[in-house]
């Protein structure tokens, strides 16, 4: 394909024109990656999340320049929330970024969730990797605000940056634990307003009531609207890169996902080859209804199917 | 407010007729809409009575002309001493053209100059900035040094006239270039009468041409003050606008919520600065829409005043009464005009002044019927500028004061205004006051879901705007429209090399040098910015010098 | 899959008055689009290097203060430097009757000014997307 030449080759347009392919046509998308993926697995992938509010595009913006400073050439993929009634979106995440957009080392990219839930849209890994085989050296994915189950991203990012700022209304315990276990970097923002000490305090308790692990998660304060204490975020993200790979972490971290990944391939392909077999013949009805009578039970026809595919 | 017995009669008088005659007449006819709504989208009921008021306290909450709360306007004779200002807002392609403008509308019978500024000089840039580019001279006149202004107000006394000047970020600029041209004319800065606008937390908000981070742009609106009440005593020094805040689309109730909100940060940041309050309050002014809803308006303007009031001495302590007095310029609204059919605009801003003047506006700028097009035409203008005249002059509203008092609606409306203004403000503290609540972008984000109310209303037709979306007849294009020079550009551009040539170089640069190093301490800047511009240091190099020191402010958008 | 329609609006220039802008991206978002929103004081250069690199279909801008008939052709100079004039071009604002057909012969594809409704915008680019 030309395409991926010209990505290849790290000409933009082209690797926006691919990034919209695996966001739009399933079978396009998979010839793509298939041809792409060993020219993957180069960049470290940073994720940003956090709640709603919390000025995840500025933090983005300011460490996207200061990674520039040092040259790295940067993707951005900032993920936003697809209306589920109409199927459009507003993405104004570049907003923040704006002057970034001129930078030939930085590709800033926005995404709809387009109905799928987790945090990211289901075609980010997919652009992760068009990115990667771009030539990132780091590709930074925002995802949407998260709430309390969003937490796809660490099935997507080498280091997690969970973003808080003071004031939110909500206390960091009632953010659910399955959210604070992702962040492998806790960025108190907004650092200036009143009660981010608080918040920082209330992070580092939680943290040191949790299961003791090799590394315990650093906490950074930092203002990202004033560009203050960027350096320092930065810093222990590298830290926390080495660490993964001084320990062969990154390693298991990333094969974990790699399997994952596959697995979830498999269940998608696997169920659609299920429907494909009984859903216009009427099989899966009548299934259904042999069900509903308890004339058998689902382990059993589960089977069945299994060994049909077989 | 009324005798208990007849407020019990009415009540049944009421009943009655309910039962009786107005279910008789709506089965005869129904009423022409299910509900009947305000421009702002609130529900108008079919009648007001007694009922609706008699929680009010006349004395407390409405009183006296010149009394605290000063819901009937501030002076105890209001129009029947002096008129309105009436002064119209001009200005566009270079200081000669403007100049001109302004003479032909003193000669009108103008009472006030407004001075427009081009996008450029609103922002801090000059005439030969890249992002000045095809912006030069088309909203405003382009003022890139003192050499500009002299131009400006070239043959009009500044002891004279007041002058009010549409300009937020880079206020203390021109401010001091009006003080520095007066000073030329002979005229000591203490006589010198005018507004700046100087409201830089309505640009966050709906205007758009900011420059500084929030606190740097503060600390310049209170060193202006601080500066203000010791040198220029007699000048405005900020009009704290709820106009753009109405033209991005917001309701009648979160104008004044917004922009008393807006007020309050002013005051808190003075006082933190460490002002007293009574000494920069009563310089202190606003600036208000008028919209088509003659009575939705004019509750406005008594809501905001009464509210304003209590703030000033409840939350402030303000003793001077002078601080309590809201006072007030308006300006009719740009939004409501089409451009189809413009002819009708003239209507349009007639009812528009009414409200204004009823509410006991200060000031007026009535908008030309072209303006929906392109800049207004001297024809136009003079058509807007005699329709302030007529109602002056013929209505015969100026002869009462507050002449709508005592109306249930009136009343029942304002209590409503301001009860509803108050719980944004309310919403607004807790969020941590108006900078935190646009920084968050709440404040943007409640204007752009009425604003979209509305549109969606229009685009159904249950809002109807005459000759829009309803009453359209087929329209040749507009004729004469007023054209800026394409030219203006590089004229401003060359003006710009040839100062630089002329100036004291040497000078210039030192005054910058010294403005920066202030910049970085806490000093007032005024009086080095007025040193710099002595030395026609440029606008453009002015605000550079505070962008370096200050960065520059990154807009928040809640969609 | 459904592709859904992506549309860059973007404020060139200095001007902030932005109510039509978001008016704009809001009801394109009703309407089932993507909308990049980009905010105000964009450069045109910001402007096509946003459209490209998110892959839109259409960039609409508007301006309200006259700066029209210099930055709108500068955009379009720009997409066609970049091979990129593949991206439709939709412009609103005050603009004058008299400028709209030379911006039209520069390119703009449709222009909408004071009273259009946003109903007949979305049917516009849904008609003349090309896809």
């Amino acid at each position: 394909m030309e395409l991926i030449n010209k990505m290849l080759k790290g000409d933009k347009r082209a690797c926006a024109r691919l990034i919209s392919i695996v966001e739009n046509d399933e079978k396009e998308s998979e010839k793509l990656i298939k041809k792409i993926y060993r020219f993957t697995g180069k960049a470290h992938i940073v994720g940003i999340t956090g709640p709603p509010g919390a000025g995840k595009s500025t933090l983005t913006d300011k460490y996207v320049k200061l990674l520039r400073k040092s040259d790295y050439k940067v993707g951005v993929i900032a993920v936003d929330p697809t209306s589920p009634y109409t199927g459009g979106a507003i993405l104004g995440d570049r907003i923040r970024m704006n002057d970034l957009a001129l930078d030939p080392g930085v590709f800033i990219r926005s995404m709809g969730t387009r109905g799928y839930l987790g945090g990211l849209a289901k075609a980010t890994r997919n652009a992760v990797k068009i990115l990667d085989a771009y030539g990132c050296d780091y590709i930074i994915i925002e995802t949407v605000g998260v709430g309390q189950s969003e937490v796809d991203i660490v099935k997507a990012a080498d280091t997690v940056v969970l973003v808080m700022v003071p004031g939110l209304g909500d206390d960091i315990q009632s953010i659910k634990a399955g959210i604070m276990e992702i962040g492998d970097l806790f960025v108190v923002n907004k650092s200036d307003l009143f009660g981010a000490q608080r918040t920082a305090t209330e992070i580092n308790m939680m943290l040191d009531m949790s299961p003791k692990t090799d590394r315990r998660p650093p906490v950074v304060m930092v203002t990202a609207n004033q560009n203050k204490n960027i350096e320092q975020m930065e810093l222990e993200i590298q830290k926390h890169y080495h660490y993964l790979v001084d320990n062969g972490l990154l390693e298991e971290r990333r094969k974990k996902n790699i399997k994952r990944e596959l697995l979830e391939l498999v269940e998608e392909e696997l169920k659609k080859l299920v429907i494909r077999e009984t859903e216009n013949n009427g099989e899966l009805d009548s299934m259904t209804e042999s069900l509903f009578n308890k004339e058998t039970d689902p382990f059993t026809l589960r089977d069945t199917l299994l060994s049909r595919i077989k | 407010m009324f005798d208990k017995e007849k407020f019990e009669q009415l009540k049944v008088a009421r009943k009655n007729w309910e039962d009786k005659d107005l279910n008789k007449s709506l089965a005869r006819s129904p009423e022409r809409k299910e509900a009947f709504k305000t421009g702002s989208g609130d529900i108008v009921e079919r009648l007001y009575t007694p009922e609706d008021i008699n929680d009010l306290d006349y004395m407390e909450e409405i009183g006296l002309p010149g009394q605290y709360p000063y819901t009937r306007g501030y002076q105890p004779t209001m129009y029947r001493g002096r008129l309105w200002t009436m002064r119209m807002y001009a200005g566009f392609s270079t200081a000669e053209e403007s100049n001109k403008r302004y003479k032909f509308l003193v000669d009108q019978g103008s009472t006030g100059l407004s001075v427009a500024f081009d996008l450029p000089t609103q922002i801090g840039y000059d005439s030969d900035h890249p992002l000045a580019e095809g912006e030069v001279g088309k909203v405003g006149v382009a003022i890139d040094s003192l050499a500009d202004m002299e131009i400006l107000f070239d043959g009009i006394n500044l002891e004279k006239v007041s002058t009010s000047m549409t300009i937020n970020s880079p206020a203390s600029v021109l401010l001091a270039m009006y003080i520095a041209v007066a000073d030329k004319q002979g005229v000591s800065p203490e006589k010198l009468r005018g507004t700046i606008q100087n409201d830089i937390l309505k640009e966050y908000i709906a205007r758009g041409t900011y420059i500084y981070p929030t606190e740097e742009s503060m600390r310049l609106i209170t060193d202006i003050f601080e500066y203000c009440s010791k040198n220029v005593p007699q000048w405005n020094t900020i009009s704290i606008s709820g106009y753009h805040i109405r033209e991005a689309g917001s309701t009648a109730a979160q104008e004044v919520g917004f922009t008393l909100a807006d007020g309050i940060a002013y005051v808190e940041a003075a006082i933190k600065a460490g002002l007293d309050v009574d000494s920069f309050a009563p310089r202190l002014s606003f600036f208000f829409n008028a919209h088509n809803d003659l009575l939705e308006e004019v509750s406005k303007y008594r809501a905001a005043r009464r509210l304003w009031a209590k703030i000033m001495k409840e939350r402030f302590k303000a003793k001077n009464p002078q601080s309590m007095m809201l006072k007030f310029h308006t300006q009719t609204g740009g939004s409501t005009l089409t451009a189809q059919q413009p002819d009708n605009n003239i209507v349009r801003v007639a009812i528009q002044t009414l409200a204004a003047v009823l509410g006991g506006t200060q000031s007026l700028h009535t908008n030309s019927k072209d303006e929906a097009l392109a800049l207004p035409t001297e024809d136009s203008v003079r058509i807007a500028l005699r329709t302030q005249q007529i109602v002056a002059h013929e209505s015969g509203v100026t002869n009462t004061v507050d002449p709508l008092a005592g109306s249930y609606y009136i009343e029942a409306k304002t209590k409503e205004i301001e009860d509803k203004a108050m719980e944004y403000i309310t919403k607004i503290d807790e969020l941590g006051g108006a900078p935190r609540a646009i920084d968050a972008g709440y404040i943007q984000k409640e204007i752009t879901d009425a604003a979209y109310k509305y549109q969606m209303d229009v685009e159904k037709g249950d809002v109807v705007v005459v000759g829009m979306n309803k009453f359209k007849v087929a329209e040749k294009a507009p004729q004469g429209l007023l054209k800026v020079d394409p030219m203006v550009g590089e004229m401003q551009k060359k003006k710009l090399v040839e100062l630089k040539a002329k100036r004291d170089n040497q000078a210039v640069t030192e005054k910058l040098t010294a403005l920066k190093k202030a910049c970085k301490g806490t000093e007032n800047l005024m009086p080095y910015i007025v040193e710099a511009v002595r030395e026609y240091a440029t606008l453009g190099e002015i605000c550079d010098v505070m962008r370096e020191v200050f960065g520059e402010y990154e807009q928040s958008v809640m969609l | 899959m459904d592709k859904p329609i992506r549309v860059l609006v973007a404020k060139p220039g200095l001007d902030g008055h932005d109510r039509g802008a978001k008016m704009i991206a809001r009801a394109l978002r009703d309407a089932g689009m993507e909308v990049i929103y980009t905010g105000l004081r964009q450069t045109p250069e910001q402007i096509v290097a946003a459209a490209i690199q998110e892959d839109v279909d259409i960039i609409g801008m508007s301006i309200l203060s006259g700066a029209h008939n210099h930055l709108f052709p500068k955009v379009i100079g720009l997409l066609k430097d970049q091979d990129a004039d593949d991206i439709m071009v939709i412009a609103g604002g005050v603009i004058p009757e008299d400028d709209i057909p030379a911006l039209k012969a520069a390119g703009v594809a449709a222009i909408f000014t004071p009273g259009a409704l946003t109903t007949e915008i979305v049917q516009f680019i849904r008609d003349n997307v090309k896809r």
